[in-house]
């Protein structure tokens, strides 16, 4: 408004009056006033984003002051034990570290064929009543307690699924070293493992994988679509040359927060591990660990250089926690299916 | 019932092949033919695999349902092979709901339903045990808004029809129809440097004409155009009309234009379609362009050729 009822200005690139050098060109400064009630709604919402980062400074500042303790204590060797005797100061994340990112990295393994699939199949596939009631029902999923799927891991996944465990152990064990079963074939050489644990927790991040990309399978251009089926393309050929391209960035960040979510996952892992404190080579053996079902399994015991450790421990999962989910935001702002399609 | 200029033609079954200039209102609207030019398809050298070396289409009473609103009433057309059919008339007369009708992309959309038969060379596309993609492939189709793929590149672009429909070819008959499908839609010259470069970063009217391409490569019969125009600068639509006259009896066009004056340069026959508030659209008038253009027998017609409505 302010600039249009300036007619006499010369506009950038107007030819110039004699007498005028390049430096007498200067922008003029533009102003936008804002009204009263965008100034107080634009500070509410500045105020409720500002929360979030005040929130998060709040828990790393927690966990580094009461870490600290701990840290002092072991140094860097925190970082290279892998036992944790805090009466002894002797411990550190070197087991329990590695073994819950091999939980999360089973789970992944587990849980992306089928949340893809299951997403394809809920955007491409599904008629549309079906569709609906899928995704309601994924919604569900995602929102049982993790206690329940511990509980329901501990009492019925895990006697059942032992059959299939061994057969693994002993048809697979042999040319693939990392699921060997080194200790005697008795019933509890196969309960409470790495394995157990990640298929459980598979089972928490499908619905969260499974949802961020059906939405944006969901998006992926009509007009592309229609370019596809127009070739004689088959509905798969469509899904692949369309809607998986179009949705790879989403996935690709699905995937990172379903692993950042794995990582965090305490209290099935806890119901489930016989706690150890040795990096897991084989994980069909009984016995595994994670950095949140140590805190869980432990924090009632503690004493106060051992309650340090505890969140010193928790430190290193939040600030990978944190890693992992920035990467993913990142990932997914890059990608087309991300960025909300501007074109 | 409403659709009265067109029911005073012979029924349904009279002979199809038969022009019938006497009788500009028949049934079925037989455009004059268009003399074939010689067309050397890289796959075929013999001419296409049906064996006749051009196709030709035409719709048989053809109407269109969206839920219970009927869009398109009795629409017999005949479409001849080796010529350029426009289809003119106002926005919402039913024309390019008509145009996806033709290659079987009106039944993708929800609650569509049709009536009536489409035949691509006497064989109806709609027939049942009739594969969709089958049909597609023969009949390819240009859309509004270019719509390459953007994240593949120029010459995957032109080649992905095959991989869509799975014919598998050599790397050098490959390249050899890469270049082919490029040169015929036009756009050779300005990419042949950078065929791995993504589709997407082409201009509009570029965009368009390797979509153009891309539908060539799997050396359709026909080729639908649904405004193929509208979303690009003057430029570039003349490029694209010198790409469709270029392939003017390679293959049987028909292209969907508000452009009264593009719809005259491209075409050898049109037809006008019309819809009111409370009628679905229909044929008014069809026959060769210059006479549509010239002396119109129909009044609407006359009426909206010269621009005075629609």
């Amino acid at each position: 408004m302010t600039s249009a009822a300036q007619p006499a200005a010369p506009y950038a690139g107007a030819p110039r009056q004699p007498g005028h050098g390049p430096d007498q060109d200067v922008p003029r400064t533009v102003t936008a006033p804002a009204t009263p009630g965008d100034r107080v709604f634009r500070g509410v919402l500045r105020l409720a984003g500002l929360s979030v980062f005040a929130i998060m400074g709040l828990i790393a500042f927690f966990l580094i002051l009461r870490g600290t303790d701990a840290l002092r204590t072991v140094g860097w060797s925190f970082l290279t034990e892998q036992k944790w005797q805090t009466a002894a100061h002797n411990f550190g994340i070197a087991a329990v570290l590695p073994n819950g990112l091999l939980i999360a990295v089973i789970a992944l393994v587990i849980a992306v064929p089928v949340a893809l699939g299951t997403a394809i199949f809920i955007s491409e596939y599904a008629p549309v009543r079906l569709r609906a009631a899928l995704i309601s029902l994924v919604d569900l999923m995602a929102a049982i307690p993790s206690i329940v799927y511990g509980l329901w891991g501990l009492f019925f996944l895990q006697p059942r699924i032992i059959g299939f465990v061994r057969w693994m152990a002993n048809h697979l064990g042999d040319t693939i070293p990392f699921l060997k079963v080194r200790i005697g074939d008795i019933g509890t050489s196969y309960t409470s493992s790495t394995f157990i644990a990640g298929v459980v927790v598979s089972l928490m991040i499908i619905p969260i994988v499974t949802s961020l990309s059906r939405e944006v399978f969901s998006q992926a251009p009509q007009g592309e679509r229609e370019g596809a089926y127009a070739l004689g393309s088959t509905r798969w050929g469509m899904v692949r040359a369309v809607v998986l391209p179009f949705g790879k960035g989403g996935v690709i960040g699905a995937v990172m927060l379903g692993f950042g979510r794995a990582m965090g996952e305490t209290i099935a892992v806890a119901l489930i591990i016989s706690p150890n404190f040795k990096a897991i080579t084989h994980i069909l053996e009984n016995g595994a660990n994670s950095i949140s079902a140590l805190i869980a399994l432990r924090f009632g015991e503690s004493d106060a250089l051992s309650l340090s450790a505890l969140m010193a421990a928790g430190l290193v999962l939040f600030a990978l926690t944190l890693l992992v989910n920035v990467l993913a935001g990142i990932v997914i702002n890059r990608s087309r299916s991300g960025a909300a399609t501007a074109d | 019932m409403t659709d009265a200029p067109l029911s005073s033609a012979p029924p349904a079954d009279a002979p199809l092949a038969g022009p019938s200039p006497a009788d500009p209102v028949a049934d079925t609207i037989t455009l004059p033919p268009v003399a074939p030019a010689p067309y050397a398809d890289p796959r075929h050298p013999q001419g296409h695999p049906g064996g006749g070396s051009l196709a030709g289409l035409e719709t048989r009473d053809v109407s269109a349902w969206f839920g219970t609103r009927k869009v398109l009433e009795r629409v017999s057309l005949a479409m001849p092979a080796g010529g350029v059919t426009a289809l003119i008339g106002p926005s919402g007369c039913g024309k390019s709901t008509y145009l996806r009708i033709l290659n079987r992309m009106h039944e993708m959309v929800r609650g569509a339903a049709l009536a009536g038969e489409v035949l691509l060379d006497g064989d109806d596309v709609y027939r049942p045990g009739r594969r969709p993609a089958e049909v597609r492939r023969r009949i390819g189709m240009v859309f509004q808004r270019p719509n390459p793929f953007p994240a593949m590149s120029i010459q995957d672009n032109v080649a992905s029809g095959l991989k869509l429909a799975g014919i598998k070819v050599s790397k050098e008959e490959r390249r050899d129809l890469v270049e082919t499908s490029l040169r015929r839609a036009g756009l050779w010259d300005e990419v042949s440097t950078r065929l791995h470069t993504p589709g997407g970063a082409l201009s509009g009217g570029q965009q368009q004409r390797l979509c153009i391409a891309r539908s060539l490569a799997v050396s359709p019969d026909i080729l639908l155009m649904d405004e193929p125009c509208s979303a690009l600068d003057p430029t570039s639509t003349r490029r694209v009309e010198e790409t469709i006259a270029e392939l003017r009896g390679r293959l049987t066009i028909v292209i969907v234009t508000h452009n009264m004056q593009q719809a005259q340069r491209v075409s050898q026959s049109c037809a006008f379609f019309l819809a009111t508030h409370d009628t679905p659209g229909r044929i008014v008038e069809a026959g060769p362009t210059e006479q549509i253009f010239g002396s119109p027998r129909d009044q609407r017609t006359s009426d909206y050729v010269n621009g005075r409505f629609g």
